[in-house]
């Protein structure tokens, strides 16, 4: 059985240098925005987290494949936690965003932007995992079709990306592009730092919850060979993978 | 080090406060989930001290065989049987 916690305190510690730095750099470094001033210092929280949530999505719907090609049950518990983490992401971006929506458009909701629609819509496809996955009794079925709901979903994720850039009438500022986008450097630089600080967030949260389902898989297990089945207690049921 | 100088830390007219609600609510739902992370560990530890526990007792009653015997004659006829593999008992029916 794999060890979810070795390295996690040096991810810890990179992950507080990495989000220091990126605060620094938001509230010290990073010029003033021309058109919105100091509101737009939420960009450097709000993209990352829904960046990174984006991409957690897609991870554990890849995760889900891996689970379906090889059978491994500690993929599907890996898609489960990256899918879990990403939740927490979105809701954080989905928060944040709409505070800058209130204090950019004076709305905290706007209902004909793509961009802000499409990622309520993937956000709230993903809030429906859990619960589908806790409906189904059997472990090995339970496995599988969220390791089919996590794929389906991944591959949604990228298309509606795709969707919502060729869709007309944006409300949604575009500052990241192909071509390079139209941050200047140093916005540029603190956005970078901020996201590799999410990202790396997002990595530590998901080793720190791995590590503990995987302690309490082993707790479980152990107490089975010592105390036998039927003294297992209430405890022993909560959310965790077999494998 | 005029870059540092212009930048402005944080300040408090409308901007300021819906700036520093949005990454408020970033360090609040991560300290949510680091608190309920917690709790569960906790539980998890308090699992780890009463199985500790119940080993403890198991070996000391084998120590004993007078005590064994009698500890046998009340267990329940299903606990003679070989402990299930891990991962396919009644707690593993979900993630």
């Amino acid at each position: 059985m794999p060890t979810y916690g070795k390295g996690l305190r040096g991810l810890s510690i990179l992950t507080l240098l990495t989000i220091t730095a990126a605060l620094t750099l938001v509230f010290f470094y990073a010029p003033l925005d021309a058109n919105q001033g100091f509101i737009q210092k939420i960009f450097y929280i709000h993209v990352p987290l829904a960046i990174v949530s984006l991409c957690g999505f897609v991870i554990g719907g890849v995760l889900g494949v891996m689970h379906l090609r090889t059978g491994d049950r500690r993929y599907d518990m890996r898609s489960y936690v990256a899918i879990h983490m990403s939740l927490i992401f979105g809701v954080a971006a989905l928060i944040s965003g709409s505070i800058w929506a209130k204090a950019s458009w004076g709305h905290w909701w706007v209902w004909d932007d793509p961009t802000l629609v499409s990622y309520l819509i993937v956000v709230l496809m993903f809030a429906t995992y859990t619960p589908f996955r806790f409906s189904i009794e059997d472990p090995e079925r339970q496995a599988r079709y969220a390791s089919v709901f996590a794929i389906l979903g991944g591959a949604f994720v990228p298309l509606n990306f795709v969707a919502v850039r060729a869709a007309q009438g944006l409300v949604h500022p575009r500052v990241l592009t192909v071509s390079g986008g139209n941050l200047p450097g140093p916005m540029l630089l603190t956005f970078l730092i901020s996201l590799v600080g999410v990202a790396l967030l997002y990595a530590t949260l998901w080793k720190y919850e791995m590590a503990a389902k995987n302690a309490r898989i082993q707790l479980r297990a152990l107490r089975r060979r010592v105390l036998g089945d039927d003294d297992i207690s209430p405890l022993q049921r909560t959310a965790a993978p077999s494998l | 080090m005029t870059t540092f100088a212009l930048a402005p830390a944080l300040p408090l007219h409308a901007a300021g406060k819906y700036v520093a609600a949005a990454y408020i609510v970033f360090v609040v739902v991560i300290l949510i989930y680091v608190m309920i992370m917690a709790v569960r560990l906790s539980r998890t530890e308090r699992a780890l001290v009463e199985l500790n526990g119940d080993i403890a007792k198991r070996d000391a009653a084998a120590a004993d065989p007078a005590e064994s015997a009698a500890r046998d004659d009340v267990r329940p006829p299903g606990l003679d049987r070989e402990p299930a593999p891990a991962g396919r008992g009644p707690g593993d029916s979900s993630l």
